[in-house]
């Protein structure tokens, strides 16, 4: 089940693995994905914290890890079509990860909907 | 509490994400700039740029009055030319960067930037000779920009063919459209072709309408001050608070030809003959990874050198660009700038970094 974070990323969460990516409304507010840094296959990362960065048409943006682990696999599509960003927020994952804690307030589709109204 | 222009209720029809720029309310972008940036390149795309200052300069000496505020010289301008200049100040730094009309000999209208009216239109007034002529017109005047290959068949649905200005940095006083008494400018600040075209208040968002109406065969798009911003920067065109500024001095950004010290006294002008330029305004490719906005640092080794005052992804290059600041002597140095603690390699290349076909 997919669920959101505050900061605005989704995680796709299934048994231990954790596909993440940025929401369509982070997606339609950064107006444009020029550049993204992905993290490192075997970077730990911690729920809340920074993931990684993108660059956008205006500012460039931090995208934090919705959940803890270790990154297993990365995008790298995107390095050099970052727009796939743009045209489906929710098929432009950004990279796995191996789980090992959630982060607090994870939201339903149905209650980040809500938050960003 | 920022102000508005005459469109204000049209981008917010037309969903434009409004911020304050220049102390107006304007729309950054309606959808996504990296299609509206292409919009203007391939078709056409509108600006509401109404938050543009325009002062009305008049009399028998205006023209002699304008030339000492200004870098460049405008004698010998014919009726309907436009010409670019600076404004210094005494110490050789830039009040604005502005547009010269001249609608006769005896009849000058400057444009200035949206930010700067209050602040130019008082140094400009002050400056002037006693006699001449000075109205700050800003308030009555709106701008809609119309930029990109189209825009030229677009106008020509509208115009007569002897009302529409041929060359570049030309333009055409009381041209109807419509019914609307407008200035129509071949200018443009996005390094496409274009037409900025000038209006009454009372008679801009009917201006707009008919604009996207003519407009819409050849997919005219709103487009917001993000693309602007872009494709100003391809064009390598300067911005003043970035690339121009009261604390840089004129002959040091590579507006050489806007400055005319052959020309007898204007402001500022002993101050840059005094003044051996000590830095220069370059343009690079960044080729490392990384997007070079305003405000990073240059390094040619451990050595600051100076730094980036715009950049960002070239939508229409697919690599980032930046405009950098540099000290003289390391323009043609291995460059790198720092991106958040990261140093990124630049490749300094010619300016513009976009260039239209003809």
């Amino acid at each position: 089940m997919i669920k959101y974070a505050k900061s605005h990323e989704w995680a796709d969460i299934n048994g231990n693995e954790a596909t993440v990516g940025i929401s369509k409304f982070a997606a339609g507010e950064i107006a444009g994905v020029t550049m993204i840094y992905l993290p490192e296959v075997g970077q730990e990362v911690t729920a809340g914290e920074k993931l990684c960065e993108l660059e956008g048409s205006k500012s460039v943006e931090d995208i934090m890890s919705p959940v803890s682990g270790k990154v297993i696999e990365i995008n790298e599509e995107l390095d050099s079509n970052p727009e796939l960003i743009d045209d489906d927020a929710l098929a432009a994952w950004i990279c796995k990860i191996e789980v090992t804690a959630v982060a607090d307030e994870l939201m339903t589709e149905e209650e980040y909907e809500a938050f960003i109204k | 509490m920022a102000k508005r222009t005459p469109l204000y209720e049209k981008h917010v029809e037309l969903g434009g994400k409004i911020v304050d720029f220049a102390g107006y309310d304007l729309p950054v972008q309606y959808s996504n700039i990296l299609e509206e940036h292409r919009t203007v390149r391939n078709d056409v795309g509108l600006f509401d740029v109404s938050h543009m200052g325009e002062l009305l300069v008049t009399g028998k000496d205006a023209e002699e009055a304008l030339n000492y505020v200004l870098t460049n010289d405008i004698r010998g301008m014919y009726d309907g030319q436009v010409r670019y200049s600076l404004l210094p100040d005494e110490n050789g730094g830039a009040v604005d960067d502005v547009l010269i009309y001249r609608e006769n000999a005896e009849k000058f209208i400057v444009v200035v930037n949206g930010a700067n009216v209050e602040k130019d239109a008082a140094w400009v007034e002050s400056h002037l000779k006693k006699g001449v002529g000075f109205e700050n017109i800003s308030d009555k005047v709106s701008q809609i920009a119309v930029q990109g290959p189209k825009a030229k068949e677009l106008i020509a649905k509208l115009v007569k063919e002897e009302d529409i200005p041929v060359k570049y940095y030309s333009f055409k006083p009381c041209v109807d459209i419509k019914g609307i008494c407008t200035y129509l400018s071949r200018t443009g600040y996005t390094g496409e072709f274009g037409y900025e075209v000038y209006c009454e208040n009372k008679d801009a968002i009917a201006l707009y309408d008919i604009l996207l109406e003519a407009g819409a065969e050849f997919g005219v798009k709103p487009c917001g001050l993000g693309a602007r911003d872009s494709l100003r920067l391809e064009a390598s065109m300067p911005l003043y608070g970035h690339e121009l500024s009261d604390e840089i001095m004129v002959n040091e950004v590579d507006l050489d030809f806007a400055i005319k010290m052959n020309k007898e006294d204007f402001i500022g002008k002993k101050a840059l003959e005094a003044h051996s330029p000590e830095y220069s305004r370059i343009g690079a490719k960044v080729t490392g990874k990384g997007i070079v906005r305003e405000h990073m640092d240059i390094y040619c080794g451990d050595e600051k050198v100076g730094i980036s005052t715009s950049g960002n992804m070239s939508t229409t290059l697919g690599y980032p660009v930046c405009m950098l600041r540099v000290k003289k002597g390391f323009e043609d140095k291995v460059l790198e700038a720092d991106v958040r603690g990261r140093r990124v390699a630049l490749e300094v290349v010619q300016m513009p970094f976009y260039k239209r076909a003809k």
